[in-house]
């Protein structure tokens, strides 16, 4: 009796243990930078948005897509070699910050605005922002708004934590106007408490809010996306600090993206254009010159990047522009040749 | 608790009544049918006359809204439509949305083709379970090997990566499942921390009373949204560099501490109530500390806590609703997660009704089980 | 395993071990404790530590002092993004303690009625009652709040607003509902209404001591009705009975005038108090019961009336089973207010989530939210204690 007693409590023991150490992550002794545990485990693990149209919506089969979604892809690309090995791990506008810092996620793939306090006091570091935009206002066409003048009094439905929240505080100080903040975490919950009519106004990153009236809404012609934009949202990658060669990376994959757009490599063209007569393009998708191992990767990193993910063009045009229901003007994120924003840092 | 539809005044029930199923009626006189109906409605319905005005306006209201209610959720009720237009249509219940809408709030995020597996896992979870709720079954013999078959059975169907099963990592884990893993996982963590900080607030060495105290009182007076946030967090942070826990672990951990703290009280309970004749008894044959504690007074003070005991299990398998707010997609998260589906989100009462209904039918049978059970436990006994 | 471990060294060794004697022993378990305790306390301090300033995080309460830079939906107090995260987090503290308050009320006088239905000789009302209580406590407390928001939130809009009375409005922006104009008169009549409820524990106090004194009975309960409300009736008349209503109009885009309660506050609010109720119908059930029939068979051999019976017998016994599980009811209550942040209630948690967001701290943020937990819930407790000792059992 006693060792069947002794037995159980084993075996009880044996199964908390397997539970508890089973889903753990192989246990490291030496500090090894980001890559070094994106290696080992084979996959990066990439907050994303809990669903904002454009930039990350999972399908009914939880297949992410979107632009951020995209640059988690191209750093998977760039590191592992494999565009599909991303793990997705949705966070919230508050949750985002902490997900980083405990390393639950390796990056922020998030519409993350850069400000100076997140890039200092929170410890974050920024890649080069991939996509400019500006809080912009969703009103019911019923409610007769033009322009923000008229949303005096309005209740607005925003979610906390956000350069959002802060930028209608703001807003609405400066032009003496009453309002009265609805602040939602969960994102979905927002946008049906917009929806279902608890909120005169949405206020979000005005890229966003295309997506949410085509697809959200049940008339969508009832709702008009206020003209105009009232704040600077850069929005970027972020990382933690502490880690420059995976910051790097971040920074260089998403120049990379830039620079293929602008020197013409696309998807269908990079293995033509991997022997082409330009040096800068032959650098960069390293047919010659080291600029991988610089950067502690493989020569092949930004062809892959570009051959299974693609140039800026391509990436904003599945999920904002012409390939998508969306159809946004580049505007801010044309390239700077085009005159837009987008600039990619010489890749010598 | 007592038979609350019997009346008060009803005459005290013969001693192991409860146990032989012998009709009342023996112990009454048989009256004829219609005369006992009547004295029974003056008795319970109409004793005073601020009873019977009570009894009218109650039965007023249950007349307006029964029929209404019943005109809704069935009769009108739409019971299968994949087109929500359908719905719109009509002025009754729709519990289409959640015969359209039942796996996705059942199996959260779970690879679509791989839900066979949930619901093998889920049939072997309550097929052992209700097996160890039978008394009858109550031998480490039979228990043993039922749970270890039954755990390794479970483990393999939710992470797979064995036998040809594609491996599904926790994060994808959802709805009811995972409220099932939370709520064992709890309990099973739990209900060990709690005997052992009982037993040390009980201690006579004051810096491990001082050390139970503290943790007990001090996570008791804290809700448990904040634990879970230190679990999601903060706790990460006071990890060494490399060393990672899943996110689930963290959660389950965190929600069986705050378990154990609730539990430990109703078992220092327990242990208040077991007669100082009992230990020195013990003390005199011999038996050393845990020989004393774990054969003679903790079986005892378990038997008489056990009401509050079976209070809190069933308080954490409502507790694992909790985790909505930090993102993990157990059955209640995955349902609002589904009722943002503007097509269907104007039922959303349907949808939640349900949910209710599966965490009602749970907590009930436990806490109707556990009357059952101190009935069992009292039999012949004294306290 | 360690059980099994320490029995087999019992039964081997003598007990002349150093071992075996028992205060040594003691004293060896709190030295091994003490010492776990700092050590583990160290190396989690020294591990957040290190991360942080590997990542650079700011630390420590500075922030507090910060502007916030957000705006609060509903404040007791004067506050806007002007203000400091220390005042966002105290509006934050506020709205938890009133929520937390209207909830304990509310939850305590639904759970009196709920729980003497279930005891009541009406059928019916037993019925009812036992269904409510099932109902309400086997379904757990997070998926009530998040029902009840979303009912709140699918009423008609402003325009469309359900209006059950002139001037009271039920729509998804709250219930909104007329209230007197302030006026300076109004000082007085809650002045009149303090001394009021003064008046009236003092003329119970001394009934109740003339009782215990002379055994003649002095009904207390209308009397003292009276002066509670008499008083401040008297103070408005003798004003000259001030009194303009402050109507809601629907101007814009919402309600103008009168007051609203927000649906988040209206959610939460039901939310907690049903299943909050729920349990506090139970034990004022239990307590009832508690109550030896003997005793209410004897008071009624005596021919003391039912009402009597009740207040004199039944009750002050029953208070003493009841007032410990419900002092764990109330401090509950207020930690379930915390589910706000679930449906956007600026409650401590909600405002502390931003604060922690927008500063990156999480560490204190969560730190202080647990803090004012603790302190709300030491500061119950003591109060219950306090009162508990007042109606336990006094031992002569």
């Amino acid at each position: 009796m006693k060792r069947i007693q002794k037995f159980s409590m084993l075996t009880v023991l044996a199964s908390v243990a397997a539970f508890a150490l089973q889903p753990a992550a192989p246990v490291q002794a030496e500090e090894g930078p980001t890559v070094k545990k994106v290696k080992e485990r084979g996959e990066v693990l990439c907050g994303v948005h809990q669903g904002r149209y454009g930039f990350a919506t999972a399908d009914s089969e939880g297949r992410y897509k979107g632009l951020d979604v995209d640059y988690c892809r191209a750093v998977a690309a760039a590191v592992l070699g494999d565009s599909e090995k991303v793990k997705y791990i949705p966070v919230s506008s508050v949750t985002r910050f902490p997900a980083l810092q405990s390393g639950e996620i390796d990056m922020l793939s998030r519409t993350t605005t850069v400000t100076l306090t997140r890039d200092s006091s929170l410890g974050l570091n920024f890649g080069p922002p991939t996509f400019y935009t500006g809080t912009g206002f969703m009103v019911r066409k019923a409610a007769g708004v033009e322009k923000v003048e008229d949303m005096g009094g309005a209740t607005v439905c925003v979610v906390p934590g956000s350069t959002t929240e802060k930028n209608i505080a703001a807003l609405f100080r400066s032009k003496n106007m009453q309002y009265t903040p609805v602040v939602i975490e969960n994102q979905k919950e927002m946008v049906g408490a917009y929806f279902s009519g608890r909120c005169d106004v949405m206020a979000m990153d005005q890229a966003g809010l295309p997506g949410h009236r085509q697809f959200d809404a049940k008339t969508p012609d009832d709702h008009i996306i206020l003209e105009g934009v009232f704040s600077k949202e850069p929005l970027a990658i972020g990382v933690r600090q502490g880690d420059d060669q995976w910051y790097d990376i971040i920074k260089w994959v998403t120049y990379a993206t830039f620079n293929a757009e602008e020197m013409g490599v696309s998807k269908e063209n990079v293995d033509e254009m991997k022997n082409a007569n330009n040096p800068d393009i032959k650098r960069m998708l390293g047919t010659s010159g080291d600029l991988g191992k610089k950067l502690g990767l493989d020569n092949d990193w930004a062809y892959r990047v570009v051959k299974q993910v693609g140039n800026y063009k391509e990436i904003y045009d599945n999920n904002f522009g012409a390939n998508s229901p969306l159809k946004l003007e580049r505007g801010l994120n044309n390239l700077w040749i085009n005159g837009g924003l987008m600039y990619g840092f010489p890749m010598k | 608790m007592t038979d609350t539809t019997a009346p008060i005044a009803a005459p005290p029930r013969a001693e192991g009544q409860a146990d032989t199923d012998q009709p009342r009626s023996r112990q009454q006189p048989p009256p004829t049918e219609k005369i006992a109906v009547l004295r029974w409605m003056k008795e319970n319905l109409f004793a005073s006359p601020g009873n019977t005005l009570l009894t009218i306006i109650l039965g007023a209201a249950l007349i307006y809204w029964v029929p209404a209610f019943i005109k809704w959720g069935f009769i009108d009720a739409i019971w299968y439509t994949p087109d929500p237009e359908v719905c719109r249509q009509s002025d009754g219940a729709c519990w289409a949305v959640v015969a359209e809408k039942h796996r996705p709030m059942l199996f959260g995020l779970y690879p679509y083709e791989e839900h066979w597996r949930l619901v093998v896992a889920l049939a072997v979870y309550l097929g052992s379970f209700t097996i160890t709720l039978i008394r009858r079954f109550w031998h480490w013999q039979i228990l043993v090997p039922l749970w270890t078959v039954a755990i390794a059975v479970i483990s393999t169907m939710l992470w797979g990566g064995v036998f040809g099963l594609t491996f599904v990592e926790t994060s994808q884990w959802g709805g009811l499942p995972l409220t099932m893993v939370l709520f064992s996982g709890t309990v099973v963590l739990g209900f060990p921390i709690a005997i052992l900080l009982a037993l040390g607030r009980r201690s006579h060495l004051p810096l491990i009373k001082a050390t139970s105290v503290t943790i007990i009182e001090s996570l008791r007076g804290v809700p448990l949204i904040t634990i879970l946030f230190v679990a999601v967090n903060v706790f990460p942070l006071a990890l060494p560099d490399g060393l990672e826990f899943d996110k689930l672990v963290r959660v389950m951990v965190g929600m069986a501490i705050f378990f154990a703290c609730y539990q430990a009280e109703v078992i220092r309970g327990g242990l208040q109530a077991i007669p100082r004749g009992q230990y020195e008894a013990a003390e005199s044959l011999g038996l050393s500390y845990w020989q004393m504690t774990t054969r003679i007074i903790l079986p005892q003070a378990l038997r008489i806590a056990l009401p509050g005991i079976m209070n809190h299990i069933i308080a954490a398998l409502k507790n694992t609703s909790f985790v909505l707010i930090i993102g993990l997609f157990d059955i209640l998260t995955a349902t609002t997660a589904v009722m943002q589906d503007p097509l269907w989100r104007r039922w959303f009462v349907e949808a939640y009704l349900f949910v209710a209904a599966v965490y009602f039918f749970f907590c009930y049978v436990l806490s109707k089980y556990s009357q059952q059970v101190e009935r069992w436990l009292s039999e012949g006994r004294r306290f | 395993m360690t059980v099994a471990h320490e029995a087999n060294i019992d039964i081997k060794k003598g007990s002349s071990s150093l071992l075996h004697n028992l205060a040594f022993r003691g004293v060896a378990y709190q030295v091994l404790l003490a010492a776990a305790i700092v050590l583990l306390a160290y190396l989690l301090y020294q591990n957040v530590n290190a991360n942080l300033e590997k990542q650079r995080i700011a630390t420590g309460f500075d922030f507090l002092n910060e502007t916030s830079g957000f705006d609060i939906g509903e404040t007791l107090i004067e506050y806007d993004s002007e203000d400091s995260y220390g005042r966002a987090l105290l509006v934050g503290i506020m709205n938890t303690l009133s929520v937390a308050a209207c909830g304990i009320v509310l939850a305590t006088i639904l759970g009196t009625i709920m729980g003497i239905a279930r005891v009541s000789r009406n059928w019916l009302a037993s019925i009812l009652a036992s269904g409510y209580v099932e109902i309400c406590r086997n379904v757990p407390v997070v998926l009530h709040v998040i029902f009840w928001a979303s009912v709140i939130r699918n009423l008609p809009s402003p325009k469309q607003a359900l209006s059950p009375m002139e001037g009271v409005f039920l729509a998804n922006r709250g219930f909104i509902f007329p209230v007197p104009e302030p006026n300076p008169a109004y000082t007085w009549v809650w002045v009149a209404l303090a001394a009021g409820l003064v008046l009236a524990f003092g003329f119970n106090y001394w009934a109740q001591k003339h009782r215990e004194k002379t055994g003649k009975y002095i009904a207390t309960l209308w009397p003292c009705m009276g002066i509670v409300i008499g008083l401040p009736l008297a103070a408005w008349l003798v004003q000259g009975a001030p009194l303009v209503w402050s109507v809601p109009e629907l101007k814009g885009f919402n309600f103008r005038g009168g007051a609203s309660l927000t649906p988040e506050f209206i959610a939460l609010l039901i939310g907690i108090t049903f299943y909050t109720g729920a349990f506090i119908a139970e034990i004022v059930r239990a307590g009832i019961q508690s109550v030896p029939v003997g005793q209410i068979e004897a008071s009624r051999a005596l021919g003391i009336r039912r009402g009597f019976i009740m207040r004199y017998i039944t009750f002050p016994q029953a208070l003493r089973v009841i007032v410990p599980p419900t002092t764990s009811q109330y401090l509950s209550l207020t930690k379930n207010s915390s589910l706000g942040v679930l449906i956007g209630y600026p409650d401590l948690v909600n405002v502390g989530n931003t604060t922690l967001n927008q500063t990156g701290q999480a560490v204190e943020a969560i730190a202080v939210m647990m803090a004012v937990y603790l302190g709300i819930s030491l500061t119950i407790s003591l109060g219950m204690n306090i009162y508990n000792r007042i109606v336990a059992i006094k031992e002569r």
